[in-house]
């Protein structure tokens, strides 16, 4: 029997993602196409460039040695402010989430509340920070509360869109079960819908508390307030030793913040 | 006790699951529902505490007609069904006690079940009930540290602490190897017994189901084709609920159960 299906032996191969060939090829022809014609018209100055390396160097080397000590006192008030404004833009900005994205779970809202969270979601996440912090500059002016208000907006339309993703995600047979016993929703939230949720939001909240900080220098510099603003006095006054001391804590406190959170996650898991 | 009248569900893409079904279950009675797969089966038990809402119809447990009932009038009534299920449905990141307590919140305010105060009766009743099913020794686990047969055993704790005057069992042992199974439907059927509790089993192992419940209903494409005692599942029977297949093994080796049992 095995001989006999040897000899005819049937053709198989993986159908193929897109059915027609003509449209197939097509894609990656007109892609490569595309690519090519992009790259072309990128318009580098190459000579620009060369002249360009040792002004970098130049540039870079300015950095070095960092400076951490005449300006320490603006760094240290600097760093403080940052991380205050990064804890507050955190907490308040995930409690205002909470409910904005119960509302934007399909799986929990009726219709109309789910339509204006997901609103309300995509407007905060359409500006970028920088542009939230430009206009509450305008609106509060300079300082750190224009900061906090653009980050805290920031978080909500990341915060928002994850716990509605994860709610919609979660496991329809305990949350079911959970309402069979006849509990209230408020309870059926705490039982059903929390345990299910809370491991991936308090490593997500730890990773915007990473963002916020990292954005609050950025804010900074149009005048949010925190280590942003320090570090842009430092380029005006040409001071690069203390840019790059500055950029270093930075990176620091990132590092220690993705460090601590990849152990927390672990724990609450 | 529980009374099903012209009971009537069609989903939204208009697929009829259930027929008109007329089915009443006296108090403490142990009812098997067998059928094959999309008979409508889980829809029935589940249109009986509204996790399903029926398109048409009535269901009276005792005189309270359950399909008319508001939110809040349906939250109370949920609390006299317990129900069992499939992939037994634990809160797997809950403590056993966790999720065998969240069978009473029906009955405590948001506080108390946020903050875990629930009162001692409760708490007494819930080490009864793990005593009984033989994990006292567990309560502090996480659900998703224990074994199947474990899971399923404080899912009937939670359905049991509800102090129900039936249980909903959905698939009880279809996650479950031959012999958890058994010890599984066993356990139901005294605590039943025990608790002078209606039941509705739904479960597609004819055999077990033989075993076990003291009526059988086959359900097929949304109707009642059979009503009737476990020894009434003669082929002819069984075919029509199933469909031609060879009967006789099945049926046969359900004696023999019996007589090893006796």
């Amino acid at each position: 029997m095995t001989a006999a299906m040897g000899t005819g032996g049937r053709q198989w191969k993986r159908p193929p993602l897109i059915k027609s060939p003509l449209l197939r090829w097509g894609l990656v022809v007109g892609g490569a196409a595309y690519l090519a014609v992009v790259f072309g018209t990128m318009d580098v100055n190459w000579s620009r460039v060369a002249d360009g390396f040792p002004r970098g160097q130049r540039f870079l080397a300015s950095f070095f040695p960092p400076d951490f000590v005449s300006r320490a006192a603006d760094i240290w008030e600097g760093i403080l402010e940052s991380l205050w404004i990064t804890i507050i833009s955190t907490v308040f900005g995930i409690l205002i989430s909470i409910p904005v994205g119960l509302g934007a779970a399909r799986n929990l809202a009726p219709r109309p509340v789910y339509l204006l969270s997901r609103a309300i979601l995509a407007i905060s996440r359409t500006f970028p920070e920088i542009i939230i912090a430009l206009f509450a500059v305008k609106l509060f002016g300079f300082g750190p509360f224009a900061g906090f208000i653009a980050l805290s907006i920031g978080t909500i339309g990341f915060y928002g869109k994850l716990l509605a993703e994860d709610i919609e995600d979660m496991d329809p047979g305990q949350a079911e079960a959970v309402k069979a016993t006849g509990a209230g929703w408020f309870q059926w939230l705490n039982y059903a819908v929390q345990p299910q949720v809370m491991p991936r939001m308090i490593g997500l909240g730890m990773y915007r508390f990473d963002i916020n900080f990292r954005e609050s220098a950025v804010v900074g510099i149009v005048g949010g307030g925190g280590i942003g603003a320090t570090l842009l006095t430092s380029f005006d006054r040409y001071e690069f030793d203390s840019a790059a001391a500055i950029l270093l804590i930075i990176i620091g406190i990132v590092m220690a913040v993705e460090y601590s959170s990849s152990y927390i996650r672990k724990w609450v898991q | 006790m529980l009374r099903l009248v012209d009971l009537v569900k069609q989903y939204k893409t208009g697929d009829k699951a259930l027929k008109s079904v007329n089915l009443e279950v006296p108090n403490g009675q142990v009812m098997a529902l067998i059928g094959p797969s999309g008979a409508g089966k889980s829809t029935l038990i589940r249109c009986v505490n509204r996790l399903v809402e029926p398109t048409s119809g009535k269901i009276f447990l005792d005189d309270t007609e359950l399909t008319t009932l508001s939110q809040g009038q349906l939250r109370r009534a949920r609390r006299k069904m317990g129900m069992i299920f499939q992939e037994y449905a634990l809160v797997e990141r809950l403590t056993v006690m966790e999720n065998v307590l969240s069978g009473r919140l029906g009955y405590v305010p948001f506080w108390r079940s946020y903050f875990r105060k629930f009162p001692q009766s409760d708490i007494d009743e819930a080490f009864r009930l793990l005593a009984r099913v033989g994990l006292d020794h567990m309560v502090d686990k996480r659900a998703d540290e224990l074994s199947g047969g474990q899971r399923q055993r404080v899912g009937i704790c939670r359905a049991l602490i509800q102090n129900p005057q039936l249980l909903l069992v959905d698939e009880p042992t279809a996650s479950l190897d031959p012999k958890t199974s058994r010890q599984i439907m066993r356990l139901i059927r005294e605590l039943c017994a025990e608790r002078k509790l209606s039941a509705i089993i739904n479960i597609h192992d004819v055999l077990l189901a033989q075993m076990f419940a003291e009526r059988i209903v086959g359900l097929q494409l949304g109707e009642i084709v059979y009503d009737g005692p476990p020894d009434g599942l003669t082929p002819d029977v069984l075919t029509q609920i199933y469909g031609e297949e060879d009967w006789e093994a099945t049926i046969s080796k359900v004696e023999d159960e019996d007589e090893e049992a006796a």
